[in-house]
């Protein structure tokens, strides 16, 4: 197990470096002048050329990708070319914001959209199901800033229960997560109810109801565990879905997180910003991916014998 | 319908009636099913696939899917006690501790995700209120009750072969005891060596515990090792029944007449076997009159429409037909 662990945190170098380089060419190859972002008004020829000197951004292609790849190794992405501040120390203070709600908001959706699906499942063309899959389909209909934007004015403006936007106390941190969950809630609430109803009509399934065993040890021992398998990929996606988003989220509740940050970054095209939250992001995403991967081995014992027989030097 | 002796009358099926109800159609699975099993003895429920013989099992321990499956009447009495008026919680304690099960396909009856060990426990635990701890001492007791190593326990379903995980299915079904096994099929997903094997192993572990069982199959050589009493279903009807003799030897109704004309026999003199004739009837529209009629030889004017009364043709072997084969 911790062999495969190992290996696969050693696949994700290329795909990071992978990332990195496709990133940085992109910037590479758009318009925009750092120089002139950097002096604004008081722009002219000579100090341009000075600037663009001491950034560097008169070597070559590889040159200037190769210094900055080096940098990364410290966790050096450079300063903004705007504020001039260290960019990783902006994200420094900035991450854990946008983890937090990644997290929250991927806890929320796993066990609203599980209790749905189920709900919906074993209620199979009862009202629970028809009441859960509208509220599902409401869900993914719903683009996720309008939903943001709703929340906002019925909590914030109209009934003044929570704050409409900023950083403070945890009450600001309830409306970004509650927005930035509910696609996730309504797709994974589907995508549950078709794996349950999957699982239900089983041979397995019969059999445990032959042991004796009541309704409700039979839903949760044998049916769920059962129909997780397909689910806890799906809220892997979800992860990424959420990191996305909060970039939108962060923006609508005007919370200092890595979305925002990005988004501040492609307006003032100040691209050392842009390239080191993207980076930062796909590096979460790929964790978030090889830590799914590992939770299915947990979950689904023909997967986990793969790695067991590794162990035991079983088999091949 | 057929009557028995008394005596020790175990199960008694009366006038069971399941029909699978949905919007397109209604199927007539069991129609009017009545038997009786013996204490300790064993019951072969023969018929063709589709013929009712696993919705009857589903019936007796109230596992039927609803919807679409829609029990119409009949009563299930199990030690004189009508199982079909139990509440499900009461219900719960049968299954699995009195009434138990042996399902077809072991390939897909474990739950692939629990530990082989752990679906045997499972089963005791709930049943005979044992510590977990003790639930895994016997359960991997009854592992090695089947032949397979108690250190095979923490393994999950996907480890073992075809015949290791019936085995296991049946470790289940014997885990606590029951008073009545349901065999459905229990041999058909095997290959034939392994057959043998489980056949032999239910029949110990059976003759062990005086268990009274109800084996259902197609296979009529399965029937004459294992069974006392035979009763053969056709589209959801008992047509004929008897003692194991009686319908090896004296087969009455078409039906079985042509069951055994289709079983290849080594001294036999024709080199054709001779099937039945066209097709099971479509349960959602089945024929008026004896269900066989359209197939059978012998059929008369007689047979296609009303009841078909059921006749004693010596005692204890009844049948269900109006021509030849059900006078005395």
């Amino acid at each position: 197990m911790v062999r495969y662990i190992l290996k696969r945190l050693l696949l994700m170098l290329p795909v990071i470096l992978g990332v990195i380089i496709v990133v940085f060419t992109l910037l590479y190859i758009s318009p925009g002048d750092a120089a002139s972002i950097i002096l604004g008004t008081s722009y002219t020829a000579e100090s341009a050329a000075r600037i663009r000197e001491t950034l560097g951004l008169n070597q070559p292609y590889l040159v200037q990708l190769g210094k900055y790849i080096f940098n990364l190794f410290r966790f050096d992405f450079g300063d903004s070319w705007v504020s001039g501040v260290s960019v990783s120390s902006e994200l420094i203070t900035r991450l854990p914001r946008t983890l937090l709600i990644g997290s929250l908001s991927i806890v929320i959706t796993a066990v609203f959209g599980i209790l749905l699906g189920v709900t919906a499942a074993v209620n199979q063309n009862k009202w629970q199901d028809s009441l859960c899959m509208v509220l599902a389909l409401l869900g993914t209909s719903l683009p996720g800033f309008f939903f943001a934007l709703l929340l906002a004015l019925v909590f914030a403006f109209t009934l003044q229960w929570l704050p409409p936007y900023g950083m403070g106390g945890p009450e600001y941190y309830i409306l970004p997560v509650v927005a930035n969950a509910l696609g996730g809630v309504a797709m994974l609430a589907r995508q549950t109810r078709s794996s349950m109803l999957e699982v239900i009509h089983s041979d397995f399934i019969v059999m445990a109801k032959a042991k004796g065993l009541r309704r409700r040890d039979i839903i949760y021992r044998h049916m769920l565990p059962n129909a997780l398998i397909p689910v806890l990929t799906t809220i892997g996606m979800q992860f990424a879905g959420v990191l996305g988003g909060s970039i939108i989220i962060e923006t609508v509740f005007a919370l200092p997180g890595v979305g925002y940050y990005l988004v501040t970054g492609c307006n003032n095209r100040d691209y050392n910003v842009v390239m080191a939250c993207t980076i930062i992001i796909s590096v979460a995403f790929s964790l978030v991916m090889l830590l799914v991967d590992l939770l299915m081995a947990m979950v689904d014992p023909r997967i986990k014998i793969q790695f067991s027989e590794v162990k035991h030097g079983r088999g091949k | 319908m057929m009557k028995s002796d008394g005596g020790d009358i175990f199960l008694s099926v009366r006038n069971l009636t399941v029909e699978y109800v949905t919007k397109q159609e209604t199927v007539q699975a069991v129609n009017s099913v009545s038997f009786d099993l013996h204490k300790g003895k064993t019951l072969g429920l023969v018929g063709e696939t589709g013929a009712g013989k696993t919705t009857i099992a589903g019936a007796i321990l109230g596992v039927l899917p609803v919807p679409p499956a829609v029990t119409r009447g009949g009563e299930i009495l199990l030690d004189g006690e009508d199982l079909m008026r139990l509440d499900e919680a009461t219900m719960c304690k049968v299954r699995g501790k009195r009434v138990t099960v042996i399902f077809q396909d072991p390939m897909t009856a474990l739950n692939p995700v629990m530990t082989i060990g752990r679906q045997i426990a499972e089963v005791i635990e709930l049943h005979d209120a044992v510590s977990r701890k003790e639930a895994r001492v016997r359960a991997e007791r009854m592992l090695e009750m089947v032949g397979i190593p108690a250190a095979r326990y923490d393994e999950y379903p996907n480890q073992f072969s075809g015949g290791m995980r019936q085995r296991v299915v049946i470790a289940v079904a014997l885990a606590c005891n029951p008073e009545l096994l349901l065999a459905d099929e229990p041999t058909t997903a095997l290959d034939v060596t392994i057959q043998a094997q489980v056949l032999d192993l239910i029949r110990e572990l059976n003759s062990a515990k005086k268990t009274s069982m109800i084996l259902i199959t197609h296979d009529m050589g399965v029937v004459m090792e294992m069974c006392d009493d035979v009763a053969v279903i056709y589209a959801g009807e008992i047509i004929e029944t008897g003692t194991l003799e009686n319908i090896f030897e004296h087969p009455a109704h078409p039906y079985t007449i042509g069951l055994f004309g289709s079983i290849p026999k080594i001294n036999g003199d024709s080199e054709r076997l001779s099937p039945i004739a066209g097709l099971p009837p479509n349960p959602a529209d089945l024929p008026k009159g004896c269900k066989f009629h359209p197939r059978c030889p012998q059929a008369a004017e007689a047979c296609k429409s009303g009841e078909i009364p059921v006749r004693e043709i010596s005692a204890g072997h009844f049948c269900k037909c109006r021509g030849k084969a059900g006078e005395a």
